[in-house]
C-alpha cells in the first residue's frame, strides 16, 4: 500500500528505494539521469506562498496597464494585453487569439490562484478542501502558462517597430518581467512531496 | 541490464502526479491512486497511436504556416503580405541578425526538429531499437524543453497588430498562416506529451 520506501523514474520506470537526502539536495535516475526528487528545506511552501501572492499582485498590474505604447506623427496608441486580444478577435484572428488568450491570461492566472489557494489550505492545516483537485489541475496546466515567451515575443515587436515609431515601454512590460521571475520562484521553491504527504494524512 | 526492476515488472504502477508507487490492481481493473486519486497507467495509453496521429497532423498543417502569410501590411506605399520565411529574410536585409537568427530559430528551426525528433523517438520505439536509449531520453527532455518557445512569432503578430491597426499609416492584420502555425505549435506540444518516454526502455536487448 501507499509507502514512500520507493520511487520510481517517471521517464524510465526504473525502481530506486527511496534515500533521505541532505537539504537541498536532489536525487536523479541512476539509469536515465532524470530528477526523481528532491529535499525540499522545511519552509518551501511558506516561500512558496510568499512568491506566488507577490506574483498574483504583479499579475494584475501587468493585465492592467499598457504594455506598450506607440508614438507616430502625434498619434498615440498603446495596448494592453486584453486590448491586443480583443483586436486580434475583432481582426477576425479568433483561433490565434483565443490561443494568446489562453497562454498568457488564462492559465497564468488559474496557475498562481490555484497555487495560492492550495498552500493557504496547507498552511491553515485544512483537511484538504478542494486542495487536491486543485493540484491535479495545475499540474495538467502548467505547460500551456507562456508567460517568459509572451515577454520575449513583446521585446522581438518593440525592437520591429522601433525602426518606424517611437515605442515607450510600458508598465506592464516591467511588471510581466517580474511576473515571469516570481511565477518561477514560486514553482521552483513549491515542495509538491510535503504537499501530497500532508493533504494524504489529513483524509 | 534485461532485469533492471521498473515499476510495471514489479506490479507496481507510479502515479504521473503525485509519484506515489502503488501496487497495480488486478488486470482489467481502473487503478486509481490511493493518495491522489489520479487514474494510473503504467504507461501512457495509446501512446504511439496519438503522438503519430498528432504528429502527423503538425506536419501536414506545417506547410500552410510556412506558405501562408502570417501578416499582412498595408500602409500609403502600398500592401506587403510576409509569410515567416519572408519576415526573417526582411529582418536579416534591414541588418537586425540576432532579431532574424531569433525568429527563425524559434518559427522555422525549433517547430521542424521537434517533429523530426518526435518521428525518431517514436519510430525506434515501434522498431523495438535498444540503442542510444540514454540520448534518446535526452532528445525527449530537450524537445518538452524547446517546444513552448515557439510561440514567440504569434505573440510578436498579436502585439504588431495591436499596436498598428487604427494609426494613419498602417495597419497590420493577422494572416491565415498565423492560425497554421498556432496550429502546430499546439498539435507538436500534445504530440510530445502524448510520447511515453519510459517506452524507449521496455525493449529487451544489450544495453547502450
Amino acid at each position: 500500500m501507499p509507502s514512500p520506501t520507493f520511487v520510481a523514474c517517471l521517464e524510465c520506470d526504473l525502481l530506486h528505494r527511496h534515500t533521505p537526502l541532505p537539504h537541498g539536495g536532489e536525487a536523479r535516475c541512476t539509469r536515465c539521469g532524470a530528477r526523481l526528487y528532491r529535499c525540499a528545506p522545511p519552509d518551501a511552501n511558506e516561500r512558496a506562498l510568499a512568491f506566488a501572492l507577490t506574483a498574483c499582485v504583479l499579475f494584475v498590474i501587468a493585465n492592467v496597464y499598457p504594455i506598450v505604447g506607440l508614438e507616430v506623427q502625434g498619434m498615440h496608441n498603446s495596448a494592453t494585453l486584453i486590448g491586443a486580444v480583443e483586436s486580434l478577435w475583432d481582426d477576425g484572428a479568433r483561433m490565434v487569439a483565443a490561443l494568446v488568450f489562453v497562454t498568457t491570461i488564462l492559465v497564468p492566472a488559474v496557475e498562481l490562484i490555484g497555487l495560492t489557494w492550495v498552500l493557504v489550505a496547507l498552511r491553515q492545516g485544512a483537511r484538504g478542501r478542494g486542495a487536491v483537485p486543485i493540484l491535479h489541475f495545475i499540474e495538467s496546466v502548467k505547460p500551456w502558462g507562456m508567460v517568459e515567451v509572451f515577454l520575449l515575443g513583446v521585446l522581438v515587436s518593440l525592437v520591429k517597430l522601433a525602426h518606424i515609431a517611437t515605442v515607450e515601454p510600458g508598465v506592464a512590460l516591467f511588471s510581466f518581467g517580474a511576473l515571469m521571475a516570481f511565477i518561477a520562484a514560486a514553482a521552483s521553491a513549491f515542495d509538491p512531496d510535503a504537499a501530497w504527504t500532508q493533504l494524504d494524512a489529513t483524509p | 541490464m534485461n532485469a533492471a526492476p521498473t515499476a510495471a515488472r514489479s506490479g507496481l504502477l507510479a502515479c504521473e502526479v503525485c509519484r506515489l508507487v502503488s501496487r497495480a490492481p488486478p488486470q482489467g481493473s481502473d487503478a486509481h491512486c490511493p493518495r491522489c486519486g489520479a487514474k494510473l497507467h503504467a504507461r501512457k495509453p495509446a501512446s504511439l497511436a496519438r503522438t503519430w496521429a498528432f504528429l502527423i497532423a503538425a506536419m501536414i498543417l506545417y506547410i500552410p504556416a510556412n506558405v501562408l502569410p502570417i501578416m499582412d501590411t498595408s500602409s500609403l506605399f502600398g500592401s506587403q503580405r510576409d509569410t515567416i520565411l519572408s519576415g526573417v529574410m526582411f529582418l536579416w536585409s534591414s541588418g537586425s541578425f540576432v532579431l532574424a537568427m531569433l525568429i527563425f530559430f524559434a518559427s522555422i528551426m525549433v517547430p521542424l526538429a521537434k517533429m523530426i525528433a518526435l518521428a525518431i523517438l517514436a519510430g525506434s520505439v515501434q522498431m523495438h531499437s535498444a540503442r542510444h536509449r540514454r540520448a534518446r531520453t535526452r532528445l525527449y527532455r530537450a524537445i518538452e524543453f524547446v517546444g513552448r518557445w515557439s510561440m514567440l512569432d504569434i505573440y510578436v503578430v498579436t502585439i504588431l497588430v495591436a499596436l498598428v491597426q487604427v494609426s494613419t499609416f498602417a495597419s497590420i492584420h493577422a494572416g491565415p498562416g498565423a492560425a497554421a502555425f498556432g496550429a502546430v505549435v499546439v498539435l507538436t506540444m500534445f504530440a510530445a506529451t502524448s510520447f511515453d518516454p519510459r517506452l524507449i526502455w521496455d525493449t529487451q536487448g544489450e544495453a547502450s
